[in-house]
């Protein structure tokens, strides 16, 4: 035994299955620096961390766009895939249902999502499908130099003085009317409201849809964009306060009933919903698209969590598929017998 | 599906359809599905072969597994769309954009439509890339006999997969690393329960390790390795068959249900005219090496085609050696209905000359 005393080193900060948050971390980031999509990763990573997601169970699945890239630089040791613009919404389906286990979280553009591929993105929502999808949405293809996506807003202008004059898509409302069952805005820049939303993401099973506003520092932060930090700060108008706990944590919530909602997910976490407008039901689509159709009209940038749908059945449940994953059953369970086969043809002499 | 893969204690499906909303979707599932381990396909024609497009380039690139057919009719557009034509072999042998080549087989019969399907989905998982089966409408929709199909013999090759215990034994992988010589990598699926499982499957440029990479180095090592990985498909696609005339003058070669009328064609052309043929049906792309054998051989080959541009003779003219590229002909039919041994013979006469 050595004589020389080593002080112990301190205990390592670790989760409930044994991981430290530096196993949550990806790539280095080659994001410009204050991009909104850098805060988000900051926060996926801190919310599977607490969360105690196992990283190899991950599938982190995107588009094109800066947004796209940023799986890339959040939980290294798990599975991503870049698929093509706008197409992410087929690729994180085919990969959900080969394999039920995994757990699905989509990083997407608003160009990625509401311009080219608005059309993946509906389905998606129809089929509620157990996953994560998140905007990283800053009004612009910031990848492509800062042309308009289909989320910028009527007025707002581009450092070259464009001005868009359509209409912006709603993707929380389209995501709600459609079949969503987790629906929340937030803002790169709030970090309690984002984490408490993307826990709950986790903790819900079903179809969860989180439009985050990330400003885009190099072509749309400045004075006349509506996706500026200074504008989302100044316009931004919470519907109530976020919070969540986890199944795993033994504490007890003090609240004052009546101002809060609470929430119980799928795995037995809980989102608690306080200071919500008076009689606002966050099970109700009909409260939720009025708030965020008052929401445009006063040029406010409503945020929280809007819509949750516990009830609803998830696609894997709806095709009713085997408890094990579709792609780890052996040939024998998925090759009929050589009597099948037999007792077919004969049916069709 | 319903009556033959619920799981028999439970009732639960083993298998999952979904109708996409289109064609972009379609391919999207099954390649997602692909990539995360489960076998998976989807069927279209023309119009959706054009959509798929982009995604295929995909599946060839970052090395996906799928199977796609393509029940052939005729363009272009929306063309004659309850006409049958062979007119998608060109486009599909190289789908999308960049340096592309893909798997094909081509079935002549009902009985091959089954067959080759499961060899498709071998072949997919076996070289990790979109491999399509391409029928056309005429097998496709009209009514044909067939034999009783046969039950497959072979087990089904999943390919080279890694399992967590592999990875414990290796320490790592590299995903697009060419360990074998033949072109193919080692892939593992999300899921597996391994530090060293993860990794990053991207359309953009990529390293032998699976990480974003614009190097030049690594892009051509990458794109020839891919090469490499067809040229081994050569021989692994089914092989041509062949039926030999007696001292035959030249050969016919041909693919897909232009066989029933080829082989009624040579019967004519020996009874009607004297001319001996030998046949080559080609039944894979890439082409095996008999094939260009077979052309080597001949003085001519009559190359027969559904569709005008001679597809498949085009694409033999990229393959066979430069001293052979005139000994190819072409014979075409493509006015919708499905081909007859007289159209054959009466272009073969013709074309010898013969009175
Ligand atoms: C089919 C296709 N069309 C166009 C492009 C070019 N492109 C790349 S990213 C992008 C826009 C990305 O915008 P967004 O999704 O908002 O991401 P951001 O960069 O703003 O995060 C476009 C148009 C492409 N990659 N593929
Ligand atoms: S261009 Fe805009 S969106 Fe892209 S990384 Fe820079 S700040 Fe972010
Ligand atoms: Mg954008």
């Amino acid at each position: 035994m050595s004589s020389t005393a080593v002080p112990p080193a301190p205990p390592k900060k670790v989760n409930r299955i044994g991981l430290e948050v530096a196993d949550y971390r990806g790539a280095r980031t080659t994001l410009c620096a204050g991009c909104g999509h850098n805060a988000i990763s900051e926060r996926i990573i801190e919310s599977f961390y607490e969360m105690g997601v196992p990283p190899h169970r991950v599938a982190k699945l995107s588009g094109i766009g800066c947004s796209s890239k940023s799986p890339a630089y959040f939980m290294g040791t798990a599975f991503g895939f870049n698929a093509v613009h706008g197409r992410m919404p087929s690729i994180a389906t085919g990969a959900v249902l080969a394999n039920r286990d995994l757990v699905a979280i989509g990083v997407s553009g608003d160009g990625d999502t509401a311009s080219i591929g608005i059309g993946q993105f509906v389905h998606l929502m129809r089929r509620n499908l157990p996953m994560i999808y998140i905007i990283e949405d800053n009004g612009v293809y910031g990848l492509t130099k800062g042309q308009f996506s289909a989320t910028a807003d009527i007025g707002s202008k581009l450092k070259t003085g464009v001005i868009n004059d359509l209409p912006p898509i709603d993707t929380c409302a389209l995501a709600i009317q459609l079949g969503a069952t987790y629906v929340g805005r937030s803002f790169s820049g709030d970090k309690h409201q984002l984490k408490a939303l993307l826990q709950g993401a986790i903790a819900h099973r079903g179809t969860v849809m989180l439009d985050v506003i990330s400003p885009c520092v190099t072509f749309n932060d400045h004075e006349g964009s509506t996706k500026s930090y200074s504008y989302v700060k100044d316009h931004e108008e919470p519907l109530g306060d976020v919070s969540f706990v986890p199944f795993f944590q033994d504490i007890e919530v003090e609240y004052e009933p009546g101002a809060t909602k609470e929430i119980t997910l799928f795995d037995g976490s809980k989102v608690l919903l306080h200071k919500l407008p008076a009689d606002y039901d966050p099970a109700d689509k009909c409260d939720a698209l009025r708030v965020l159709t008052e929401a445009h009209d006063k040029n406010e940038v409503v945020t929280g969590l809007f819509y949750v749908n516990t009830e609803q059945e998830d696609f894997i449940t709806m095709l009713d598929l085997v408890d094990e994953p579709l792609a780890t059953l052996p040939e024998s369970r998925v090759r009929p017998p050589r009597k099948v086969l037999d007792e077919l043809m004969e049916s069709y002499r | 599906m319903k009556r033959h893969r619920l799981d028999p204690e439970t009732k639960k499906a083993t298998f999952a359809i979904v109708q996409a909303e289109d064609e972009l979707a379609a391919i999207g599932m099954a390649l997602g599905a692909g990539w995360a381990g489960a076998r998976s396909m989807t069927s279209t024609s023309g119009p959706g072969i054009s959509l798929m497009s982009e995604f295929v380039g995909l599946g060839y690139y970052a090395e996906i597994p799928a199977v796609i057919f393509d029940v052939q009719r005729v363009g272009p557009s929306t063309g004659l769309p309850t006409r049958t034509a062979q007119g998608d072999v060109l486009k599909n042998a190289f789908l999308s954009h960049g340096d592309t080549r893909h798997l094909m087989l081509f079935p002549s019969s009902v009985e091959e439509c089954f067959s080759m399907a499961i060899e498709a989905f071998d072949l997919a998982e076996e070289f990790q890339t979109p491999v399509f089966v391409m029928t056309d409408l005429d097998l496709g929709m009209n009514n044909w006999m067939a034999d009783p199909f046969e039950y497959p013999t072979k087990p089904m090759a999943r390919g080279k997969v890694l399992s967590a215990e592999d990875l414990n034994r290796l320490g790592g992988f590299g995903r697009y690393t060419d360990v074998d010589g033949d072109g193919i990598g080692y892939r593992t699926l999300p899921g597996t329960h391994h530090r060293a499982a993860g990794y990053f499957t991207r359309g953009s440029g990529h390293n032998a390790r699976a990480k974003y990479s614009e190097r030049p180095e690594d892009y051509v090592q990458n794109m020839e390795r891919l090469s490499r990985k067809l040229e081994t498909a050569r021989t692994k696609v089914l092989a041509p068959e062949f039926q030999e005339g007696k001292e035959s003058d030249f050969g016919i070669l041909g693919y897909g249900t232009s066989h029933w009328a080829i082989v009624e064609a040579r019967d004519q052309l020996k009874q009607e005219y004297g001319l001996e043929t030998d046949y080559c049906r080609v039944r894979g792309f890439p082409f095996n090496p008999s094939v260009l054998d077979f052309i080597r051989n001949h003085s001519r080959v009559y190359v027969v085609d559904q569709n005008r541009d001679a597809q498949m003779y085009s694409l033999l003219r990229l393959e066979v050696d430069d001293d052979c590229v005139g000994k190819l002909r072409r014979v075409r039919h493509f006015n919708g209905l499905p081909i007859d041994a007289r159209s054959v013979t009466d272009s073969i006469v013709s074309l010898e000359g013969v009175k």
